[in-house]
C-alpha cells in the first residue's frame, strides 16, 4: 500500500516538475553547453543561416488572347558561401494547362511540374522559364498562376553541426585583444562597484533605520534606481554627463568649479594631482562604476536594513546603560550583526557585477577603457561578427564564474555554521 | 570640553545648512536664475552666526518665536550678501532655515555638556545630511528625465541650465514630445508589445512555477536536492553567456523578431527565481491543511488549486510583480532578438531611437518617462509585496 503511494507521489512530483525543468534546460542549460561546441568552431554571424533555395515567380503574357503565358522563376541560392545539394523544384498548375517545350531537367505529371536541379554552388542564380498554354485555347487567369507558389527543397550543411573544430578562438582570446587589460578592467569594475554599493548600502540603511519621519517613503525612494528600467536610467545619465550641453558640466562651469567641460564618459584617463602626487584615473571607467553603485546600492541597502531591524533593541539599551558612545555601539553591536549579510551580499553582487552588460553597453558601448568581458562577448559576436570568438569569451566567463561560485559556497557554508 | 563640543556643533550644523542651501541654489539655477557663485564661505559664516545665536539664546524665549525671528533675520542677511534673487528664492531660504532651526530644538548650552555629545552631534547631522544627500542624488536624474521631456532640444542647447517649464503654453505644446513619439515613432505599438510580453511572461512563469514549487516544497522524489541546488546555480548564470547560442538557434528556427521567442526566453530565465521564492512560501503553509484536502479525496491538482493558491496569494502576487518588472525592464535579449521595428519592445525602441544621433533628446526622454512610469507606479503602489519579494532571494540584476 505505502509502496504504491510512494510511487504515486514520485510520479506526481515528476509531472509537476518536468515542464519547468525542460524549459529551463532548453533555454538556460543547453546554451551553456552549446557555447562549448561553438567556441571550438570557426564560425561567423553570416554562416548561421542554413542556405535555402529560393524562387521568385514572374508571369508574362506572350499571346494576344492570353492562352499562353511565360513564367520566369528567378532562382537563387540564399547563401553566399555554401552550396545546396540536390535541389528539387515543384510547381502546380490548374487543370487543362500544360507546359510547352519543358526544360529537360523537369517533367510534367498530374498537373505538377517537378524539376531536379542538382547542386547549386554558393551565389548560384538562374532565370528559369516555363511556357504554358491552355489546351482548349481559353484565357489563362494570370492571378491564379501567380498566387501558386513554387516549392523548393535541397540539402545543405548546417555549419553549426559540422564536425570541424579549431583551437583558434581560444588562442585569439588569450593572445590578442589585450586579455590582461580586459580582465583587469572587469575586476576593477566588479570590485569597486560591489564595495561601493555595499558601503552606500550600509550608510543608507543606518540612516533609514533611525526614528525619522517619512521613513517608509524614504525606503521607497531609495529603491527607485534599482527598479527603474536600465535603458531609461542610462540615457538620462548620458544626458546629464554630456560634455556639450549636459546639466552636470553646465552646472560645474557655471559655478566656476571647473574651467571647461569634462567628457566623463568619453575620456579614458584624467590626470589628477593630490598633495603633489600626480596620478592617472580611469575616468570613463570610474563614471561607469559610479552609475553601477547608484543603481545597485539600493539592493544592499534593503538587505542590510532588513537585518538591522532584526537586531534586538535590548542590545542597544544595555550598551546605553554601560555608557557606550554611538561609535562604540556601531562598531561593537551593529557591525558584528551585519557582517554575515554583508559577506553574502558581497559574493552575490560580485558575481552579478562581473556579468554586467547592459549598463556599460548603454553608457559607453565599451569605449574609452570600459571594455569588460561581457562587453567583449557582444563585440566579438555581433560587432566583429565572429560567433566562435564570442562563444570562447563566454566560456572564459563561465569558467571564472564557476570558480567564484565554488569559493562562494565554501564561504557561505562556513558562515552558516558560524551564525 | 564645552568649547570643543560647541565648536563641533557650530561647524557640523553650519556645514549641513550650507549644503542644503547650496542644493536649493543649484535647483533654482535650473529654474533659469543666473547665479554664478555658490558663495560657500559667506554662507558658511552666516550659518555659524545663526547656530551660535540659537544656542546662546537657549530657552530664554518661546521656541516658535525664536525660530521665526532667527530665520527671518538669517534670510535678510542672506538676501543682502548674495546675488540679486527673486522673492520666491528667499522664501525658500526662509523655509529651509525654519526647518533647520526647528531641528536644532534639542540643543542648548546645557545639552552641550552631555557625555559623547560631539559624537551624537555628528551622528545627528550625518543622518540629516545623508537623507538629503541620498534623496537628492537619487531623485535628481529622474527629475532631469521628466523635465527634459517637456523642453526642446534648441532651448536646451541655448541654455543647458534652464529647465523651467512655461505653463502659459497650451497643453499640446507642452506635451509635444509625447504626441510626436506616439504619432511618428509608433510608441503605442511598443507599449502594447511590452505589456503583452511582460504579462504573458508572468502568466506562463506562474503556470510552470507553481506546480514545480509545490513539488519541491512538499513531495519526495529522487533528485529533489539536486534540483533545488541547481535552481540556485542556474540563477547565477548571466544572460550574456546564453546570448550567442540562443541567437544562432533562434535564427535557424525563425524565432527571432517574434514575441513568442522573447516570451520563452523570459519565462525560462525567470523560472528559477520564481520557483525558489514560491517553494519557500509553500513550505510555511501547515501540512495539516493539505492532509485535510487529501482526506476529502482531492488529487494534487485540486490541492494546488483549492488550497495552496488561495493560501499563498501574497507570495504569488509578489512573484508576479517581480517577474513583470524583470520582463518589462529586460534589455539584453530584446536587443539581440529584435531587429525589425515591427516587434520592438519599449526598451529596445528607445535604444533604437538613440542610435540616430539626429533624434532630439526630448523624444528620448519622453520615451524613457513612458517606460519608467509604469514600473515606478507599480513599485510605489505595491511596495509591500515587492520588498518582501526582493528580499526573499532575488538578488538578480
Amino acid at each position: 500500500m505505502s509502496n504504491t503511494l510512494l510511487k504515486l507521489e514520485k510520479r506526481t512530483a515528476y509531472t509537476l516538475v518536468l515542464p519547468a525543468v525542460l524549459l529551463v534546460f532548453a533555454i538556460v542549460l543547453f546554451p551553456i553547453f552549446a557555447n562549448v561546441w561553438i567556441s571550438f568552431k570557426d564560425i561567423e554571424l553570416k554562416d548561421i543561416r542554413i542556405p535555402e533555395p529560393r524562387a521568385k515567380k514572374i508571369v508574362k503574357s506572350i499571346s494576344e488572347n492570353q492562352s499562353e503565358l511565360k513564367i520566369i522563376y528567378k532562382l537563387r541560392n540564399s547563401s553566399l558561401i555554401q552550396e545546396i545539394r540536390n535541389v528539387q523544384f515543384q510547381d502546380k498548375f490548374p487543370k487543362n494547362i500544360s507546359p510547352v517545350n519543358l526544360d529537360p531537367r523537369c517533367n510534367f505529371q498530374s498537373k505538377k511540374v517537378i524539376c531536379n536541379f542538382g547542386n547549386w554552388e554558393a551565389k548560384y542564380r538562374e532565370n528559369f522559364e516555363i511556357t504554358i498554354k491552355n489546351n482548349n485555347g481559353e484565357t489563362i487567369d494570370k492571378k491564379t498562376i501567380k498566387s501558386q507558389k513554387p516549392i523548393l527543397s535541397g540539402k545543405a550543411d548546417n555549419p553549426l553541426l559540422s564536425t570541424s573544430f579549431t583551437l583558434e578562438n581560444f588562442k585569439k582570446v588569450f593572445n590578442e585583444n589585450n586579455f590582461v587589460e580586459l580582465l583587469l578592467t572587469t575586476f576593477y569594475f566588479t570590485f569597486f562597484g560591489t564595495v561601493g554599493a555595499i558601503i552606500f548600502g550600509i550608510l543608507a540603511a543606518q540612516l533609514v533605520n533611525q526614528n525619522i519621519q517619512g521613513r517608509t517613503y524614504m525606503r521607497g525612494i531609495l529603491l527607485f534606481p534599482y527598479v527603474g528600467p536600465v535603458v531609461a536610467l542610462a540615457y538620462t545619465w548620458t544626458l546629464l554627463l554630456d560634455p556639450n550641453s549636459g546639466t552636470l558640466n553646465a552646472l560645474l562651469v557655471n559655478f566656476n568649479i571647473i574651467d571647461k567641460p569634462i567628457n566623463l564618459l568619453g575620456q579614458k584617463y584624467i590626470t589628477m594631482s593630490i598633495l603633489g602626487f600626480e596620478f592617472k584615473l580611469r575616468l570613463a571607467l570610474t563614471t561607469v562604476i559610479f552609475f553601477e553603485i547608484w543603481r545597485y546600492f539600493p539592493l544592499a541597502f534593503l538587505f542590510i536594513l532588513a537585518r538591522l531591524q532584526a537586531i534586538p533593541q535590548s542590545l542597544y539599551e544595555a550598551a546605553d546603560v554601560d555608557g557606550a558612545s554611538p561609535i562604540q555601539k556601531f562598531i561593537h553591536i551593529t557591525l558584528p550583526q551585519i557582517t554575515a549579510i554583508i559577506s553574502i551580499l558581497f559574493m552575490i553582487r560580485f558575481i552579478w557585477n562581473f556579468n554586467k552588460f547592459e549598463d556599460i553597453f548603454l553608457l559607453t558601448g565599451g569605449a574609452s577603457g570600459t571594455r569588460t568581458l561581457p562587453i567583449n562577448v557582444y563585440q566579438q559576436g555581433f560587432a566583429v561578427s565572429d560567433i566562435g570568438m564570442g562563444s570562447a569569451v563566454s566560456i572564459v566567463i563561465v569558467m571564472l564564474l564557476l570558480t567564484f561560485m565554488v569559493i562562494y559556497f565554501r564561504l557561505i557554508g562556513k558562515r552558516a555554521n558560524e551564525v | 570640553m564645552k568649547f570643543k563640543s560647541l565648536s563641533i556643533f557650530l561647524i557640523i550644523s553650519s556645514f549641513f545648512l550650507t549644503c542644503i542651501l547650496s542644493i536649493w541654489k543649484i535647483m533654482s539655477t535650473l529654474q533659469g536664475l543666473s547665479f554664478t557663485n555658490l558663495n560657500i564661505t559667506t554662507v558658511f559664516s552666516i550659518c555659524i552666526l545663526l547656530s551660535l545665536a540659537f544656542v546662546l539664546i537657549g530657552k530664554k524665549i518661546n521656541h516658535l518665536i525664536k525660530i521665526f525671528s532667527l530665520s527671518f533675520l538669517f534670510s535678510i542677511l542672506y538676501f543682502y550678501l548674495n546675488e540679486a534673487s527673486p522673492y520666491w528664492y528667499t522664501l525658500g531660504v526662509f523655509l529651509i532655515t525654519l526647518f533647520f532651526t526647528n531641528k536644532l530644538k534639542k540643543y542648548s548650552m546645557e545639552s552641550l555638556k552631555e557625555d559623547f555629545i560631539s559624537e551624537k552631534i555628528i551622528f545627528d547631522f550625518i543622518t540629516l545630511f545623508g537623507i538629503v544627500f541620498f534623496a537628492f542624488v537619487i531623485l535628481f536624474p529622474f527629475y532631469i528625465m521628466l523635465v527634459t521631456s517637456f523642453k526642446t532640444q534648441i532651448a536646451l542647447l541655448v541654455n543647458p541650465l534652464d529647465f523651467s517649464l512655461d505653463f502659459t503654453k497650451s497643453l499640446t505644446e507642452l506635451f509635444k514630445s509625447y504626441f510626436v513619439i506616439f504619432e511618428t515613432y509608433n510608441f503605442g505599438r511598443y507599449i502594447l508589445i511590452s505589456s503583452a510580453v511582460s504579462v504573458g511572461t508572468v502568466i506562463v512563469t506562474l503556470l510552470f512555477a507553481i506546480p514545480a514549487a509545490y513539488a519541491v516544497a512538499r513531495l519526495n522524489f529522487f533528485g529533489k536536492n539536486f534540483l533545488s541546488t541547481s535552481i540556485l546555480i542556474i540563477y547565477m548564470f548571466p544572460a550574456i553567456v546564453l546570448v550567442i547560442p540562443l541567437y544562432t538557434v533562434f535564427s535557424q528556427l525563425g524565432l527571432r523578431n517574434s514575441i513568442f521567442g522573447l516570451l520563452i526566453v523570459y519565462t525560462a530565465t525567470t523560472l528559477p527565481v520564481a520557483i525558489y521564492m514560491l517553494q519557500g512560501y509553500f513550505k510555511s503553509i501547515p501540512k495539516e491543511i493539505e492532509d485535510a484536502g487529501i482526506m476529502d479525496g482531492q488529487n494534487w491538482f485540486g490541492i494546488i488549486l483549492k488550497i495552496i493558491i488561495p493560501l499563498s496569494l501574497p507570495a504569488i502576487a509578489s512573484v508576479a510583480l517581480y517577474v513583470f518588472m524583470i520582463a518589462w525592464n529586460e534589455f539584453l535579449f530584446s536587443l539581440m532578438f529584435l531587429d525589425s521595428p515591427k516587434s520592438f519592445t519599449l526598451s529596445r525602441a528607445i535604444q533604437y531611437l538613440s542610435g540616430d544621433a539626429e533624434t532630439p533628446r526630448q523624444y528620448l526622454m519622453a520615451g524613457s518617462v513612458i517606460v519608467t512610469l509604469p514600473v515606478l507606479f507599480i513599485f510605489v503602489y505595491f511596495e509591500k509585496y515587492l520588498v518582501s519579494g526582493l528580499t526573499s532571494g532575488s538578488v538578480k540584476g
